[in-house]
């Protein structure tokens, strides 16, 4: 049983990476390949041909169609068999499976379970990634620990303070308490942390602008399993929303990962920084990447670390949790859930209401 | 209601409510203290300083009051939340 949860919508990439040719990736221990017909439209297929499992995201694409870069079978975008080498008639079994895929706010999703489950309005949304009033840096890191240790990473920002200190931690972030609601039947995690009177550090002073101690909101909305937002709130002491119009004073950023497992212990950490200021600013962008590269690169390191640690010690081991906890315990008690549901001889669709049992 | 409220609230930092479901739990850490009070989406609220015993409670808040108990209506939500679905609108 796999420790992620089936019938569910997953990240696969980034819209920008299907463009010409093939791309190989394993989502959910599924190896997979995608490509974009000349009509535009992208394919998911396995990735493995059905003649002696050559990889087909090493193979060829022509006309819309992969020729096998073994013994050149032929499949089309459904995953159908149109030729075989010498061969009059084609088997009715030579077809590689096909998955549901949807492109998005800028990113592939591929549905991962039973194909007739698939619906795509249940597919969470980040706008922002896709908009003219944003600015959008990002990229991908592979993580070598299972997707569980990127949840609990992100739910707690106060880790920020700790390994994150002199980019985007401070004192406050650790010292602020925070507010926590989760929302049993849509499966959202929300964690609130509003700091009012807060140092600014180095990633928002450099990139804002801003001198002096600022308003710092951060904001979590985990949609399990696969799409986390931080919509961060930051601005001058004192310069709260206005009763009506726009916070057109504050300076918003929305922090968003996609969370994709790849295997049992491996991740695919989709990191974005959107922004509403310095828009196309090629300074700031440059600094914002770089930056926050730094950031998810330190997250990485103390994951890959973790997953070691967490592994040699199997079941066995023990944990404390405290009150910074609240939100992760919440995403993990989701996700059991959801993979509970995901098990069910037939599964209805995680988000609907008959999962949660609470009306 | 099944059972009567407790007259426990915590001093609600904002923002006072973010997530607009139906059946929404929500934990606010008290300020200045290390106690959590959690509300189930009935609106009955219980304390604790273990974040695990607080969930324990809280889910199984929902088998001891009858399903007749609807959530009360409750404030409509702030911040970005509401933003998104705007964004997502235009
Ligand atoms: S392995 Fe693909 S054609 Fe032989
Ligand atoms: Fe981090
Ligand atoms: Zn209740």
């Amino acid at each position: 049983m796999p420790s992620w949860p089936l019938n569910q919508w997953y990240i696969a990439a980034y819209s920008s990476e299907i463009e010409e040719g093939l791309l190989g990736r394993t989502i959910c221990d599924e190896p997979l390949v995608f490509y974009r017909t000349s009509e535009g439209e992208v394919v998911g297929l396995a990735d493995r041909c059905v003649h002696r499992r050559y990889p087909l995201s090493l193979s060829h694409l022509k006309d819309d169609q992969i020729i096998c870069g073994y013994h050149g079978f032929t499949y089309d975008k459904s995953g159908s068999c149109v030729a075989a080498p010498a061969q009059k008639r084609i088997p009715r079994a030579a077809r590689v499976p096909s998955f549901p895929v949807h492109e998005q706010d800028s990113f592939v999703w591929v549905w991962i379970g039973d194909s007739d489950l698939a619906d795509t309005a249940l597919i969470p949304r980040a706008p922002w990634l896709d908009s003219p009033d944003y600015t959008v840096v990002r990229g991908r890191e592979p993580i070598q620990g299972r997707y569980g240790l990127l949840v609990d990473n992100l739910m707690d920002l106060s880790h920020e303070t700790y390994l994150h200190g002199g980019y985007i931690g401070t004192p406050e972030v650790a010292e602020t308490p925070i507010t926590t609601e989760v929302d049993e039947e849509a499966n959202v995690v929300y964690v609130s942390r509003h700091m009012d009177d807060a140092e600014c550090p180095p990633f928002y002073a450099n990139s804002t602008g801003i001198g002096g101690r600022i308003i710092r909101w951060q904001d979590v909305e985990y949609h399990a399993p696969c799409l986390y937002l931080l919509h961060s709130r930051i601005a001058p002491a004192g310069v709260l929303p206005p009763e009506d119009g726009p916070d057109d004073k504050a300076f918003h950023v929305e922090v968003t990962y996609g969370i994709t497992p790849e295997t049992e212990h491996s991740t695919h950490d989709f990191w974005m920084v959107a922004r509403d200021f310095a828009l196309g600013d090629e300074k700031v962008t440059e600094y914002l990447a770089t930056n926050n590269h730094t950031v998810v690169m330190q997250d990485v390191v103390a994951l890959n670390i973790l997953e070691e640690v967490v592994e040699g010690e199997k079941e066995n081991y023990q944990e404390l949790s405290i009150n910074i906890d609240t939100g992760g315990l919440a995403a993990r008690r989701i996700l059991k859930k959801l993979i509970a549901a995901g098990e069910a001889p037939s599964a209805a669709p995680a988000a609907a209401p008959a999962v949660a049992g609470t009306v | 209601m099944a059972e009567p409220h407790t007259p426990v609230r915590a001093d609600l930092p904002p923002p006072s409510r973010m997530l607009t479901g139906r059946t929404v739990y929500r934990v606010v850490w008290k300020l200045n203290t290390d106690v959590l009070v959690g509300y189930c989406w009935c609106g009955v609220p219980h304390e604790a300083t273990d974040p695990i015993e607080l969930w324990d409670w809280l889910l199984a808040h929902p088998d001891t009051h009858g399903p007749g108990d609807a959530p009360d209506g409750g404030t409509p939500p702030v911040g970005s939340d509401s933003a998104v679905r705007e964004l997502v609108k235009s």
